[in-house]
């Protein structure tokens, strides 16, 4: 997020796209209602008519996959009505002429073709968004899980600078974070491509500096991604793999390649809590602490640095992870030694500026938000004041793509994944609480009534959801939160998991992020 | 903005336009003993605990909601008030369990405190009782309307803070109560706010249930290990276990958590939690019963030590990769990225930030 979660209560306009907000993030969906309750409007732009809609001035119902053209429309719109913010424009950014060329097709006629959206509302929506300086963009997965993901945060990023809608209070690009800590684990440098605080593994000054702070010999070039290990590791290229905490076989796409991907790998290491399906797999099970067993801290989707603390100790052998990778380190020949977390975060303070100003003294109580570079710096609140740190920011013109797996005559539903309100992810933690089981313990397809109608099916009904990568018999729950035409899977249950239908084959071409918001699907009773 | 002068109980203070005399009277530090008002709800003036006497005004009057104007003169207590908040207190009282020696919330009610300080014993006050046998179904929220004193701040927190709506008032006079739509079993989105804002054990949790009362706990704030949101949570521990999550009102959060974070916590204790080193004996592609055996951490560590140097020796550091979580702390994550780049030798490190 550029702005905080406070924040939203002083916003004027609130836009949602592709974020189930009051679903995946329900206390900043509070936020959000406190702003309606002020006087805010909200717009949401959804395939699926999500819980918000109940607080929103507009839903732009779009089609699953149609982002780009929407957010092209809207901003095309904003500059037809004049209503961009041309002194932001001139002062903050380049490239805006030949962005303005990419977008002068995307009238309202042409958007609405595409979408699905009526042309009247897109035009109300560019007006509403357009005419305010407190307006605030979310998204979440509905923006990034797709093959243009990035064409989508383009685009998103392109509304806000013609309005000039970033680097102030209450106005800018947030992007809700869908685990604790995923801006924690970016942060500290587990991605294949940069060491801790986004430093580039492949530039020789960066791997200098990182070589002489750990005392060791580094990989000059970057490494695989997530969905890059998976086909590796069955073309005999990956042959070890280690992972700490996540559970692929359910959260990853096609399942059945998953499970093919980790059996061929020669020697598999999972560190976890439970018995995971991807553990199940393994040739090693470490039992591992949680959250409650164990100091750190955790950096939420705001960049605040919060204390997790030791409530509990673990169950009879279970250790920390910071103690396992200890171990492992030095029986690997490289000693690691620490006496406590907090040591750790203060060598991640150290490689990384915008941290070091954060100790554990400071965040007894309260947290603080990054960049905090010296110990009495207040932290950021949102990001940008007064600049962007390269200087001008330039316009990425986005040209519409379809999704990778359109509809056809034999497979006619556009089938899109996510969460619930009561489960969570791979459903290793939720699925063991008895309530959440009780009330949400089912798997389920949402379907329109229209399409239930044609297909006669009634709610609570058996159906076989089929996709070209699978199939799954999963209880159908007519409601009119689907749309015609697209149905929807939550992503928790192993016994009917959305992920045995998902489409592998369709990543973004810059961020391998898989479309799970988009595959191809029938129905058979 | 406009400032006003006013006097309570002797001390002047100025406050900012339509301040309640509540609010005024808690910027000076003065106790008014309340059961309805909740600072993050609008004032409702129901419970009427909260009177005081304002000059010129002939009749006591709910300091909740009469705003400050200026130059008033207020006195929080008197005999007649504390009569009156007395009386108040034992016709609650009079229709309420007394069972505070089996009941979730001794020891954290306002209730029981308020009893305590107005020192009711006894009630002069018999009669009817309400009597309701039906237990809610609901898995997660015990509903036990014999204990609630129709404050209405469960009905408020629910509309205006989480924008549901799944209870009101309904019936009227003696047989007033909260209930959702038709009072069937209460069906929302199991927040919970409305257990975090009920002054008495009218609404708690179901897990709660003799798990240990406010006394025996050791409360220990963290964050929420669910979403990226990260609100602050306490966790209420007592021998060894997180017996009950409850949140602040003065974090950033203010207090307000999903059901997740409220509820879902039983996972810590599950007995199926993964208690040593498994090191697998049969093949992969027999997933039947025991394919795994215990192992020591010595044991298990020497083993992936062993087997990743052969792969890395054999194929290079490039054939093994390893993935992180998002899970787990700044701290892990840091390490974690540190083992595979200087110990393993490998940018191959990632996490499920796209999934």
């Amino acid at each position: 997020m550029t702005n905080s979660i406070r924040e939203i209560e002083g916003n004027e306009v609130i836009f949602i796209i592709g974020s189930n907000t009051k679903e995946t993030h329900p206390v900043i969906a509070n936020r959000m209602i406190k702003a309606y309750r002020n006087g805010a409007k909200i717009i949401v732009a959804d395939p699926r008519r999500v819980p918000m809609t109940r607080f929103s001035e507009l839903f732009l119902n779009l089609k699953p996959g149609t982002d780009v053209a929407l957010l092209n429309g809207i901003a095309h719109v904003i500059l037809k009505e004049g209503l961009h913010n041309k002194e932001f424009i001139n002062n903050r950014t380049e490239g805006f002429d030949e962005w303005k060329k990419s977008v002068e097709d995307f009238t309202p006629d042409y958007v609405e073709k595409i979408t699905g959206v009526d042309r009247g509302d897109i035009i109300k929506a560019a007006k509403l968004y357009g005419s305010s300086q407190r307006a605030g963009i979310f998204y979440t997965m509905g923006i990034t899980q797709h093959t243009c993901g990035t064409d989508n945060v383009n685009a998103v990023a392109n509304l806000a600078l013609i309005t000039g809608n970033i680097g102030k209070p209450s106005a800018g690009i947030n992007p809700l974070r869908g685990q604790n800590n995923v801006q924690g684990a970016s942060d500290a440098g587990c991605m294949p491509n940069v060491y801790p605080g986004y430093q580039r593994v492949d530039l020789p000054d960066i791997k200098h500096k990182f070589e002489s702070a750990w005392g060791a010999s580094l990989s000059p070039h970057a490494g695989l991604k997530s969905t890059e290990m998976i086909p590796a590791a069955l073309d005999g290229k990956l042959k070890g793999l280690y992972i700490m905490g996540e559970n692929p076989v359910i959260t990853d796409p096609n399942i059945e390649h998953t499970i093919k991907a980790l059996n061929a790998v020669e020697f598999l290491v999972v560190q976890d809590i439970f018995m995971t399906e991807t553990a199940e797999l393994a040739d090693v099970v470490l039992p591992a602490a949680c959250f409650a067993e164990k100091d750190g801290t955790f950096s939420n989707t705001e960049r605040k640095v919060q204390r997790v603390r030791k409530a509990v100790i673990p169950p009879e052998e279970a250790r920390d992870d910071i103690s396992i990778i200890m171990e492992l380190s030095k029986r690997l020949g490289y000693n690691m030694e620490y006496n406590s977390p907090e040591e750790v975060f203060e060598e991640f303070g150290k490689v990384w500026p915008a941290l070091a100003g954060i100790t554990y003294g400071r965040i007894e109580k309260h947290g603080i938000q990054w960049p905090c570079p010296t110990k009495n710096h207040p932290g950021t609140t949102y990001l940008y004041k007064g600049g962007f740190p390269r200087g001008k920011v330039h316009f990425t013109p986005t040209a519409y793509t379809p999704p990778a797996e359109i509809t056809d005559s034999d497979y006619p539903f556009i089938l899109t994944t996510g969460r619930n309100l009561f489960q969570y992810h791979s459903g290793s933690m939720t699925r063991r609480v008895k309530p959440i089981e009780t009330h949400a313990g089912e798997p389920y397809v949402e379907i329109s009534p229209s399409d239930a109608k044609g297909l006669d099916i009634k709610d609570g009904d058996m159906v076989k959801v089929i996709s070209r990568r699978g199939n799954i018999k999963i209880k159908a729950r007519v409601t009119k939160k689907a749309s015609k035409g697209v149905i929807f899977i939550p992503m928790h249950y192993s016994e009917a998991a959305a992920n045995m239908l998902t489409n592998d084959k369709a990543l973004d071409k810059h961020a391998k992020t898989p479309e799970f918001k988009v595959c191809a699907a029938k129905i058979e009773k | 903005m406009k400032k006003l002068k006013v006097t309570i109980d002797g001390k002047t203070i100025e406050v900012p336009e339509n301040t309640t005399v509540l609010d005024a009277a808690r910027m000076l530090d003065i106790q008014i003993p309340t059961l309805c008002h909740h600072p993050k709800l609008t004032p409702f003036g129901g419970c009427r605990l909260c009177i005081v006497e304002i000059k010129g005004i002939p009749r006591p009057v709910t300091s909740c909601t009469t705003p400050v104007s200026d130059g008033m003169e207020v006195t929080t207590s008197s005999p007649q008030i504390e009569d009156l908040r007395k009386t108040v207190l034992e016709l609650i009282l009079s229709d309420h369990p007394n069972d505070c020696m089996v009941c979730e919330k001794a020891g954290d009610c306002t209730l029981q405190e308020l009893a305590y300080f107005y020192g009711i014993r006894e009630n002069r006050f018999g009669g009817e009782r309400r009597v309701y046998a039906k237990r809610d179904g609901n898995p997660f929220i015990e509903r036990d309307m014999e204990k609630c004193i129709l404050c209405g701040r469960c009905v408020k927190v629910c509309d205006e803070v989480q924008g549901v709506g799944a209870i009101d008032f309904t019936y009227r006079g003696f047989k007033s109560k909260i209930c959702p739509p038709y009072e069937k079993d209460l069906n929302c989105e199991f927040c919970g706010q409305c257990v975090a804002v009920c002054p008495t054990g009218a609404l708690t949790g179901k897990q709660w249930s003799l798990r240990g009362r406010q006394k025996d706990i050791k409360e220990i704030d963290t964050t929420c290990p669910y979403c990226g949101t990260g609100c602050n949570i306490t966790l209420h521990v007592r021998r060894n276990e997180v017996v009950r999550i409850t949140s602040r009102e003065d974090t950033w959060n203010e207090g307000w958590l999903c059901v997740k974070g409220r509820f879902g916590y039983k996972f810590i204790n599950s007995p199926d939690r993964l208690k040593k080193p498994l090191i697998r004996i049969k093949d992969r592609s027999n997933s039947l019963n025991d394919i795994f055996r215990e192992a020591s951490w010595d044991e298990a560590l020497d083993y992936i030590a062993t087997r990743l140097n052969e792969i890395k020796s054999k194929h290079g550091a490039d054939a093994i990769g390893g993935l992180s979580s998002a899970r787990c702390t700044n701290e892990e994550n840091y390490l974690f990225q540190k083992l595979m780049r200087a110990a393993v030798g490998t940018n191959n490190v990632d996490h499920c930030a796209r999934l």
